[in-house]
This record gives structure tokens, sequence and C-alpha cells, in this order.
């Protein structure tokens, strides 16, 4: 099958990976479902750098979705060690974890997650209100942010006022306004059109081009291909990882 | 600063919902209402019911076998009904007694034959004039002053000479082109002469004390009977400084008279100006506690409502809740966010329960003839009390909104 968001990889950047941003040791995760015991995660280990552009991928029930969790510390684990920026989140309480997401993660969610009621520049405003950011210098950067994803003239429009990719331009913009370490995106096209789908990836290509470190956690070959390297999961274990074919 | 975006997130999600808002404002605002409403109104008298009660002259009490009409127990009616009525000759004992201390004793004694009316020829009053047998201390122990003619003298209580005086509501009934004095008029089926009228006082809690006719009351009681009159003495004490000893010596001097034994209770009541003000304070804080018992079920009611309200919206703003924990809200700044909306609810209810409380509170004021009082020490309190109101009822929900799980909440639908 030939898709139209899969351009050549020869012709692409490959910017050289930087200092370790995340690293993984052993990790597992058990759920308890009733009675039963369910291993999302059975033993990873995985080590991302700066100015990295990572796939994930795997089936449903690959432990993809835990694992992103993980990595964007939504999630502990129940084993193993995570050291995030140098710094062991694996024990970490609640409010420290909240501070890991508010300064180095930005999230992007398939079904965007935006405040329905809040226009777009205070739904980027959101992570800097939270950082404790002065106003004036939070509405700069908010509106900076949203000139960066092409939306400088809607800033004033609620959600239910834009477009799918319009929305997801948003949230880009959202998890981007703090500056974060890496850039994680959950199915960033799984809601929208394929035409709207590779506007947003290539917003992505800009964006690991202008430096940024990207995870994609995706079911879809098509979307994977977009990254520099892949890491593939099957029954909570890594199956393969490496630079992408 | 995050305080004050918290505060405006907190606004802005009440006004989604408006009405639900402003329903469960309703139920606080109610019970503010009730107690602001109340304590307005009860200042608001205090004031008029102080000076209004100050029948009395100054350094004057009395003696009567009934308490006033402002008493709260019943329990001593019985015991009150028992007593021998204070007679005629008792009160001039009495008088006799006091001789020492003071000339100032005002025998008093209410008609008691059911409604009288005043007649001068064709002309009539209202069927229901005050009528009342005194002697020439009336006007001094009553604060009533003479307007034309003359006041009555001893000589006219000792010799019991049918002759009267008017006020200005029967002089205008009865006199409306001439001038009363000297005239004959009928009061219960008597014959008196008009030797004087009394200036115009006015009224008091609406009553007028204008429409006053005052006879003898050696005349009053031989023309009425005396089987059934029970006299009231207004005794006045010669100067502040000896006020009290006037009335230690006018217990003892009652007790002689009324023929009590030591081991005997007083068989009478006593009362000043201060007592009446006490008796009206005592009343006023039965009608303080029943409203604050009454505001304080509202506002009980009112704060379920609250933490109804806000477990509602914790549940329907869980995917909101999932978001702002993944940019990275703490769990006090949700925490924050919620509590500080039940307590905004808690007080614009609170504000507008004291501004409905404050306009009906004097509302009532103005028709009793009150002045307008702004009660800013129940308003205060009012407001503490819907803080911590707020916070009460929004704390469960609040902590639940904290301690939700981000990654639940986000696949929330």
């Amino acid at each position: 099958m030939i898709s139209p968001v899969a351009p050549a990889v020869g012709s692409r950047v490959v910017r050289p990976p930087g200092e370790l941003v995340i690293e993984i040791e052993g990790v597992t995760k058990l759920y308890k479902m009733g009675a039963e015991i369910i291993h999302a995660l059975r033993g990873i280990s995985l080590q991302i750098r700066r100015n990295e552009y990572l796939a994930v991928m795997g089936p449903s029930g690959s432990g993809k979705s835990t694992l992103m969790n993980m990595l964007g510390c939504l999630d502990t684990p129940t084993a193993g060690r995570y050291d995030f920026t140098g710094k062991n989140v694996a024990h970490m309480i609640d409010d420290e974890l909240a501070e890991i997401r508010n300064r180095e993660i930005g999230f992007v969610f398939q079904t965007f997650n935006l405040l329905p009621r809040s226009d777009a520049l205070h739904n980027v405003e959101l992570p800097l209100i939270y950082a404790g950011v002065p106003p004036h210098v939070r509405h700069e950067r908010a509106m900076q942010a949203l000139a960066n994803v092409g939306l400088g003239d809607r800033v004033h429009h609620r959600p239910n006022e834009l477009s799918g990719g319009q929305r997801q331009r948003v949230a880009i913009a959202r998890a981007l306004v703090n500056h974060p370490s890496i850039l994680l995106a959950d199915e960033p096209t799984g809601n929208l059109d394929s035409k709207t789908g590779v506007e947003i990836m290539a917003l992505f290509e800009q964006l690991y081009e202008e430096g940024h470190t990207i995870i994609v956690v995706t079911h879809e070959e098509d979307i994977a291909r977009h990254a520099r390297r892949v890491v593939r999961l099957r029954d909570g274990l890594i199956e393969s990882d490496g630079p992408v074919d | 600063m995050l305080l004050r975006e918290i505060l405006r997130m907190a606004l802005s999600s009440l006004g989604v919902n408006k009405l639900r808002s402003i329903l469960t404002m309703a139920g606080i605002t109610i019970g503010v209402f009730s107690v602001i409403g109340v304590m307005t109104t009860v200042s608001a008298l205090r004031g008029s019911i102080e000076s209004g009660l100050s029948f009395l002259g100054s350094n004057m009490f009395q003696f009567s076998k009934y308490p006033t009409g402002i008493t709260l127990d019943g329990n001593n009616r019985r015991r009150i009904d028992q007593r021998k009525n204070i007679t005629l000759d008792q009160a001039q004992r009495y008088q006799k007694l006091m001789e020492d201390y003071t000339d100032v004793v005002c025998l008093k004694a209410f008609y008691r034959n059911g409604a009288v009316q005043a007649i001068y020829g064709n002309h009539k009053t209202e069927p229901d004039i005050q009528f009342v047998g005194s002697n020439e201390h009336f006007l001094a122990a009553n604060q009533f002053s003479i307007g034309i003619g003359r006041n009555f003298t001893a000589a006219d209580t000792d010799l019991g000479r049918p002759i009267i005086i008017i006020g200005q509501e029967i002089v205008q009934k009865l006199f409306p082109s001439e001038s009363p004095l000297d005239k004959l008029i009928k009061l219960g089926g008597r014959t008196y002469t008009v030797v004087g009228t009394l200036a115009e006082k006015g009224s008091a809690f609406g009553q007028s004390e204008d429409d006053l006719a005052v006879v003898p009351i050696t005349r009053f009681l031989s023309d009425f009977g005396s089987a059934n009159a029970s006299l009231n003495i207004a005794t006045q004490a010669p100067a502040q400084e000896r006020y009290n000893e006037t009335v230690d010596h006018a217990i003892t001097a009652m007790r002689i008279v009324r023929g009590l034994r030591p081991e005997d209770e007083n068989d009478f009541e006593l009362y000043s100006n201060d007592s009446l003000i006490a008796a009206f304070a005592k009343v006023a804080d039965a009608v303080r506690a029943g409203a604050l018992v009454i505001s304080g079920i509202a506002l009980l009611a009112a704060s379920v409502g609250i933490m109804n309200i806000m477990l509602v919206s914790v549940t329907e703003r869980t995917k909101e809740i999932g978001i702002r924990k993944s940019i990275g809200a703490r769990k006090v700044s949700i925490l924050m966010q919620f509590l500080i909306e039940a307590v905004v609810i808690s007080l614009l209810g609170g504000l507008a329960g004291i501004l409905f409380g404050v306009l009906a509170g004097n509302g009532l004021a103005l028709m009793m003839k009150a002045s307008i009082v702004f009660p800013w020490d129940w308003a205060a309190i009012g407001l503490i009390v819907c803080t911590v109101i707020g916070v009460g009822a929004g704390l469960y929900p609040a902590l639940k909104a904290a301690g939700l799980d981000p990654i639940e909440s986000l696949r929330y639908e």
C-alpha cells in the first residue's frame, strides 16, 4: 500500500541523539482486575535520548497504553527503575509526578482533551497557570505557541468552533507551551481524516527538525513510519527496537 | 496568583449551570434571610421601643397587681390572679407612708366596664377611648402636659369632684368649633365638667395616646365601683441619687399596706422604664433565638444541597479533572478549585440573603415607624457562617475530585 504520509526515508533529516532523557530498566506493571492479575508489562528496558523521534507500536493488549502512561508519569511501575532526566520517578508521590508532567512532558491525545468551555488561548495557558507563570508572560507565551502551530488568528475560538485538525494543533500548542523535554503523543491522528492526519504529522516532522524530542504511540504503520526509531511491543515485552526501515 | 486563577475558573464554571447554581444558592439565601431579617427588625425596633417604653417620667417606678403586657411565662398566671386588688385605701396609706420621701405618687385605675365613649350633645367620639381615674400627678407620671385649662389639684381628688381632663382626639371630636373648657360631657353614663385638655402626644406602637380622658380617682371609683378595680401606683423619687433608696422604702411601705408577713413574697409587681426595657429585651432574645434555630435548620438543609450539587459536579467533570491533572495540576489545585466553587455558591447565596433580609427587616421596621439600621455584626457573622458552610459542604466533594486517578478520569466519557 502506498501511503501519502510516508515520504522517502533517505531524504529526511536525522538529528544526532543528545543526552539521556528516559531510562527504563526491567519495568513491570501488574493490574488487579477483580480476582485476576494482569501483567501489562513484563520487564521492559528502554533508553530514549534528546532529539529522538520514537514510535511505540503494538496491537491492543500489548502494553502500549500502559507504557505510555508510565512514560508520561501518569502512572508508576510495579517494579523496576524509571529515571526521567536523571530523576527517579518510580517512587514519586502524586504531586511530584504532577510537577514532572507540568514541566517536562507535553501530552497530545487522540481525543484532543481540550477544556470545552475555554477558548484556545486559555487551554494553552493552563499548564502555565499551574506552573505559576505570571499573567502577562503566560499570555505572551500562549499566543506565541498558538502562532507556531498556525492558529494565531483563532486564539479566542472555543474547541467546538474549531475543526479536528485545529483542535489537535491547539493541543500541540498546549503540550509545547511549557518547553517540555518530550512531546508524548497518543494516536495523534486517530480522530482525524487522512488529509488532516498528514498535516498533523507534517507538523510533528517540523517540530522534530526544530529540536523537539517526540514519542508517538500508535498502532498504525503509516504513522510509525514518520519516526526515526520504532519500538514494537507484544504481550508486555519489547519485541523489537530499531531504526525505521 | 494561582488562587486568583482558581477563583476565576470557579466563577466561570458556576456560570455554566446558572439555574442549578442559583437554586443551590437559594437555600443559603433563605437561611440567611430569615436570621438577617429578624435581626434587622429587632435592632430597628429596639430604638423606638426603648423610647416608647419610657412612658413613665424620670426617676419613676410603678406598683401594680399585674405585670406589664410584655411577659413570657404563663405559669405565674394563676398565682397572680389570686392576688388581692390594690385598693384606694391601701394606695392612700402607701401615700402617707411615703410622705417623708416624695409627694409625687400617682394613683391610676382603668375603666373596666367594657368600651366607653364620650358624648357632648350630638358629638360623639370613637366607642373605645381610654378612660382612667387618677390624681394631680398623672401628668408627670405619664409624661403628659396640659394644653389649655388646668391640672387637677389635691382638693379635686380629696373631694371627688366630677371634673375631667381630655386628650386632643376627644377635643377634636366633641368640640370641633368651640372651647371645651367648662362644658359638660358624658362618659359611661356619668357627667363631668371639662377643666383642661392634654397637649398632643402622638402615638406609640401605632396606638394613639391622645384619645384619653382622666377624672379624679376618688370620683372615678365611686362612679364605677371599686370592687373590681386594682390601682397602679407610680412613685417618683426626689432625685436620681435617691432612687434606689426610695424604691427600697416604697417596697416596705407596700408590704405594710398589703399586710404581708415577713415570710410572704411580694404580692405586687414593681416595674420601671428599665424593667420594661429588660422585658422587651427578653422577648427580643426569644425572637432572636427562634430565628437562629430556624435559619440554622435552613442552612443545614442548604449545605446538604451544596454538597449534593458539588458531588454531581465532580462526577460530571471527571474528564476535565483528568485533563487538568495530565497537564500538571497538583491535588491542592483541584481541591481548591472545587472548594472555592462551593464557598462562592454559599457566599453569593449569603450575600443575597443579607440583602433581602436587610430590605425586608427595614421595610417592616419602617411600617412600625422605626428608623433604618444595617446589622453589620449579623451580616459579618452571616458571611463567616456561609464561608464555613461552603468549606464544610465542599470539602468532601473537593477531596474526591483531588483524589481521582488521572488515567481513569481521562478515560471517563
